[in-house]
Formats: C-alpha cells, structure tokens, sequence
C-alpha cells in the first residue's frame, strides 16, 4: 500500500492518495502517514506516443527492459513502441512479444505500435486486423521513420482502422522532397552544404492525409510536427473537423537548427530541427490546442552511429529522460500554459489517442499510474542515463523540474528519483 | 590557429596576416632553392577520399618547400574502401607520426568532425568538405586579387561576381565567406535552381542574370567549374542553354573592363562556363591562382604547425 500525502494536483486541489491492490482507493483527507508529496504535482501517469524500443532487433541501442527503465525514470507509466524494429512488427506474432517483454520487465506499459505495411516497404497493407485483436490489442499504427506515401495505400489504412476505431500516426514526409536530406532547408543548411529537408515536404502530406480522413470517415493522427506551416494546416483540418490530433518533440520545442553549424550528430534527427519561428509556432500550436501531445520520438542509438561524421550518422535523438523537464520549461516557467495542460499534452490526450483507459487519470477505484513531479529541484541532465545509449542533445544542460516518484499498476516504478530494480 | 575548417575560423586580422605570410613565402618559390627549414621533421599527411590532383599536389609541394615530410593516402583505394571508419583511418594515421591531416571528403562536415570530435591531436585542414568549404582556395584567391588589385592590406572596394554553381559549389561558399570578411563587395550569379536558397545570408548579393551582373563592372569575375558528372543526371541541365546564359563567352568578355580579373578555380572547361578566348585572355589569372596556391597553402600549414606566420 501508498499513500501519497499533500500531492497538488493538476487542478490546484491538494490531496492525499491511498493506493492499494493497483488501484487508487482512496483520494481527499487521509489520517495514515505516508510519501510527503508537499509542495509536488501529482498528474496521471505520463504517456508517450512516440518511442522507439529497438528491440527486437537493435539491442545494442535499446532493449524493452531499459528502455522502459528510462521511460520510468522520465515519469512514463505508458508507452508506445514502433514498429520499426527487426523483424519489424507487422504482424500479430511480433507485437505480442514486445508486448510480453514490457510486461516481464514491469515498470511501465509497453503498447505495441503495428505497422502499417509490411515490412514498412509501403507496398502492402500488414496484418492490421489480426494486430488489433491480438493480446497486444493494437489499435494504433505507423510506419515511422518511413512516410506512407502512396495515397491509396494510406486510403486504404485508414478505412481499415475505421473498422475498430483505431488510428493510422503517420510520419510526414515526402520522400521524393527529401532525398538525402540531413537538415532543415535553408540559409543555414546551404552555409553548411547539407542536402535540405523543406517544410513543404511535410505540409503537404498532412494537407493529403487530412483529406484522406475526412473522407474515409476515420482518425489520423500526424507525429512529430515540426514546421509553422504543419500547425496552420492542422488548424485548418481540425476546424473541418476532421479527425486529426498530432504530436510535438520536446527538441523541436526547444532547439533549434542552429545547433548543426557545430556538425555535431546528437542533433541530427528526422524530421529536422528548424527554426526558432517554427518553435514559437508549435507552441503556439499547443497551448491553442492545434497540437494535441507531446511525444518523446525516443530514438536510442548506439555510440558508432553518432561518433562519426554528420552524413554517416543515424537520425534520432533520446527523449524519454528529459521530456517533462523540458515541457515544463517550455509551457509552465514560460507561463505560456497550466498544470491542467501539461497533464493534457503529457498524459490524457495520448492515453486517448491509444486508447489505453488504464491511464491518463487519477480517481478512485481507477488503475493508479500516477507521476509526482518536483517542479523546484534543479536538474542536470548528465544524471539521466537509463538507456542504453546516451545520444541525449541536452547532457550538460541544467534545468529546473524533474520527475520526483513514478508510479505504475499501484507499484513505484521509480521512488525518489531512484528506478526499481527487478 | 591550430585547425583550418572554415573561414568562420578566421577574423579579418588574422585572414590578412596569413595573406601576408603567404605573400613572404610566395618569394620562396621564385629562389632556385625553393625550401624553407620551418617544418623539418613534421609529418604531414594528404588524406584524399575524392580525386583531386591538383589540390592534393599542391598541398604536397607546399609542405614539402617548408620540409615536411609528406605521405599521400589515398582513401578512395585503400582501407576505406574495406569500410574503415574516418576515425579509425585518422587515428592510425596519427599513430603512424601525421603532425597534421589535410583531408579532402566528399560529405559537408567531415573536416569538422576531425578536428572537434577528438579523435586525434593532429591539426586538420580542410582541402575541400562536399559542398561545405574549401577554405585554401579562399586564400589563394584572394591572395591573387590582392596582388593584382592591390588595393591594400584587404580588399575594401573590390567587386567580386562568382558565376555558376553556387549550389554545389565549395569555393563559393569559403570565397563568399573570405572576400566579404575581407571587405570586398560579393555577388553570385548562376541557374535559379542552382542558386541556393538563403545565399544572401552568407554576405553575397544574387543576380539571376549574368550580364545584369556584368553591367555592374565587377573587377573580378570568378567563374565556376560546371560539375558536368553532376549535370548529367540533372535532365533539366541543357548545355546549350548554359552556354548562352552563364558562359563567359566573347561577347561578355568585351563588356568587362579592361583592368578586371578573370578567375577560375580549375579545371576549366573550355567551350562551356569560360570560353577559349576568355581563357587565354591577359586578363586571365588562371595561373598565377596555381601558383598562389603554393604559397597561401604553406602559409597555412606554416602557422597550423608552428603556430607563428613566416616572417
């Protein structure tokens, strides 16, 4: 049994929270004694949309067990794991086991992300239904990494997870826009003399996809925005209303393409860092409500890929760690956003858009996946280092807030900014 | 200065002081004993993983008239080849004695990578990044203009046109980047799908039309070499069209003025972006940039690797 003494939640109302058997049972005044959470944020359970486990398949990288070491240690009590693993996981087989490692490793939920096609090839639809109701219960899918681009392919994707109410996260981008690109298009890609990836690339593939949804009747969800002109389009979708939520990376909140005139690959990642008008966009997009989430896209790479020239390294950046350090840099000391919010963009929109009623809310007789965060205690970040690998664009930078206690299924996950040990 | 990566590396004073030195040790190359002792017993190593004759032998005798001792790796046909990575291939280098590494690569950044990544103590000169920088060009060309324009120290007032490329184009970029720091007034003309988006940003003025540009009475114009291995994949290159647009044909030449100095990084190809009689016009300075390559390339690697210019 916990109980969680003085925790302020989102709405300001300070309470004491007594968890048992998994389950929050009782939440207002309690006389026991227990965790003083004084002058702390308790919000449902952090969730990710967006992270890449590497297991099966790049195990040097990631494996489940650290990844969701990591995802603890970051305030996550759910996850999101794509399929761009190998094998990749395009059919039920293969979800399940991904989802049976994240139960045996048992610090935070590990929801299988299917593949749209097989073999992420985009050639042919993979085995969505038979995904959906594996043990696994997958309902939403993505090529990520890869963009779906042949339009009645993606026609066809989306009419499928109509049947069950699932969700096709696509990651935008051209690929004949982009060929070779390393970096956002621009002045300074051009001093650089690095191949540019244009916005347009990823403004038209929403506008298309958007369509699709609308005319297919079924949902859409658009990861990783990065550009102003992605905002304006999912602004313009939502106001049709169609069925379009879409997520943002920490680092494409907070860095910008400046940071590759040092050549530097633990900035390389795709889609590219861009501009900082394109930050203010983003948020902009967020507090307004555009943006639905916030997904880490937690992409762990072994020390080779980034130790090497910039044309050579692999994209992708860790996220999991950090994300909520960040978020409340970015939304709460701005002032640009509340703690009502920030539970919002880091917990209950995911929760929705996966569909996993488990979590993204604290309440009696509910699940008790809940994250305690300390938003006054300094953080540098060379402390965070569960993954396995450490290609982290933020070590050596200090911020204010991190994640104090984690709890998952009514267990701490990590206490005390310490992660259990199994 | 230990490493020359970019012009950004550079400040004005210290880009005019290695003029200077380069200037000094040019003088070396007029004797009949062309070597100094400055570098005698230091190892220097070209590590090429694109062809290039002439940068890499001009690096070669540059070193060798300050007495280094000099080895050519050929990246292209050796370890490389078999998948050994840039870092391994500098390390061993360095373990083998290299004091410096002038490396050529064909991927914007690789330079960089060499010399901040920690991987080795050497020095590391860039002789050419993708289309990134090729900063001893830079130096050799202004070295040039200097010497014929002879404005200064620097190159206040001087019009520079660079025509062509500019997209794919290193010397571009590290000319853009020299002449302005240097005070000159630069503009770029070439193919709108060949003009990079954001060049201005570097410090240069666009013209999308060569003889627009010409009607500015640039004193230098400096013409790019056509990438014709590039333009052969490009099905919207036509050379008949580049001929007529961006070629600096005799026509043009009679529009220069007649003290203006006509460049080209080299190898030139005659017939397409400079024409035969441009190429051999007095106003042609084609060569004495080959030789002032010599000179700017061992006022370089004299003050990476003895840390002081000639004097």
């Amino acid at each position: 049994m916990i109980i969680l003494k003085n925790l302020t939640l989102s709405d300001g109302s300070i309470q004491d929270i007594r968890i048992d058997g998994g389950l929050v049972v009782e939440m207002g005044r309690i006389i026991d004694t227990g965790t003083d959470c004084t002058d702390l944020i308790g919000l449902s359970g952090f969730v990710d949309p967006h992270t890449h486990l590497r297991e099966p398949g790049f195990e040097a990288s990631e494996t489940v067990l650290s990844g969701t070491r990591a995802a603890s240690a970051g305030g996550y009590s759910a996850i999101c794991a794509m399929a761009n693993t190998d094998p990749v996981a395009d059919d039920s087989n293969l979800v399940e086991r991904v989802y049976d490692l994240g139960v045996e490793a048992g610090l935070c939920f590990v929801q299988p992300v299917g593949a749209v096609t097989k073999g992420l090839k985009g050639l042919e639809l993979s085995s969505i239904a038979d995904m959906s109701t594996s043990r696994a219960k997958v309902t939403m899918f993505s090529d990520d990494g890869m963009c779906v681009h042949d339009e009645n392919l993606m026609r066809q994707a989306l009419l499928e997870v109509k049947k069950f109410g699932g969700v096709v996260a696509q990651h935008a981008q051209d690929p004949k826009m982009t060929v070779g690109a390393q970096m956002n298009q621009g002045a300074v890609a051009t001093e650089l003399g690095l191949t540019g990836w244009p916005a347009i690339a990823e403004e038209q593939i929403i506008a298309r996809d958007a369509q699709l949804a609308q005319e297919a009747g079924s949902r859409l969800h658009i990861c990783h925005l990065t550009t102003a002109g992605g905002v304006e389009v999912v602004r313009w979708a939502k106001s049709k209303g169609i069925q379009i939520t879409a997520e943002v990376t920490p680092h494409h909140l907070f860095l910008t393409e400046e940071l590759v005139r040092t050549y530097d690959p633990v900035y390389k990642v795709n889609p590219p860092l861009r501009t900082a008008d394109d930050n203010s966009a983003l948020l902009a997009g967020l507090v307004d409500g555009t943006i639905d989430m916030l997904g880490t896209d937690h992409a762990p790479h072994s020390g080779e890929k980034k130790d090497c020239e910039w044309e050579n390294a692999a994209f992708g950046m860790l996220g999991l760690e950090s994300a909520a350090s960040i978020l409340h840099q970015v939304l709460i000391q701005s002032g640009a956003g509340d703690w009502k919010l920030f539970e919002e963009i880091i917990s209950k929109r995911p929760a929705k858009l996966a569909s996993l009623d488990n979590h993204g809310s604290i309440k009696v007789g509910a699940q008790a996946n809940i994250t305690v965060f300390n938003p006054h205690e300094r953080i540098a970040v060379t402390e965070m280092n569960q993954s396995k690998s450490n290609n982290s664009p933020y070590l050596g930078l200090e911020f204010i807030g991190r994640v104090q206690h984690t709890i998952y299924e009514g267990q701490f996950s990590m206490m005390n900014q310490s992660v259990r040990d199994q | 200065m230990k490493h020359l990566i970019s012009i950004r590396d550079l400040t004005k004073d210290s880009a005019v002081a290695l003029l200077d030195s380069a200037q000094r040790l040019s003088q070396v190359n007029q004797r009949s004993v062309k070597s100094l002792p400055a570098l005698r017993g230091k190892t220097v190593v070209n590590l090429f993983y694109e062809n290039s004759t002439r940068t890499r032998i001009s690096f070669e005798i540059a070193a060798k008239r300050l007495s280094a001792d000099v080895i050519n790796f050929d990246a292209q046909s050796s370890s490389a080849s078999k998948g050994e990575s840039l870092r391994d291939t500098a390390q061993t280098l360095e373990a083998l004695g290299a004091a410096a590494i002038i490396i050529r690569h064909p991927m914007s950044g690789a330079a960089h990578a060499l010399a901040n990544k920690g991987w080795v103590s050497a020095s590391i000169i860039n002789a050419g990044d993708g289309r990134h920088e090729h900063p001893t060009q830079a130096l050799l060309d202004a070295l040039t203009i200097r010497q014929l324009k002879m404005p200064g120290n620097d190159l206040a007032g001087i019009k520079v046109l660079i025509v062509g490329d500019i997209e794919h184009s290193r010397v571009a970029r590290s000319n853009i980047l020299l002449l302005s720091l240097l005070g000159a007034t630069v503009s770029v003309a070439g193919p709108s799908t060949l003009l990079p988006e954001g060049i201005e940003a570097m410090g240069a003025k666009v013209y999308k039309s060569f003889d627009e540009a010409l009607d500015e009475k640039p004193d230098v114009v400096m013409m790019l070499r056509v990438q014709l291995e590039r333009m052969q994949e490009d099905d919207t290159f036509s050379t008949r069209d580049y001929i007529a647009n961006w070629s600096l044909d005799q026509r043009r030449l009679g529009h220069l003025n007649k003290e203006a100095v006509i460049m080209h990084p080299g190898p030139m190809n005659r017939g397409l972006e400079i024409s035969n009689q441009a190429a051999n016009d007095p106003r042609s300075a084609v060569l004495r940039q080959v030789e002032n390559g010599l000179a700017a390339r061992m006022a370089v690697l004299h003050r990476a690797l003895s840390g002081e210019d000639a004097n």
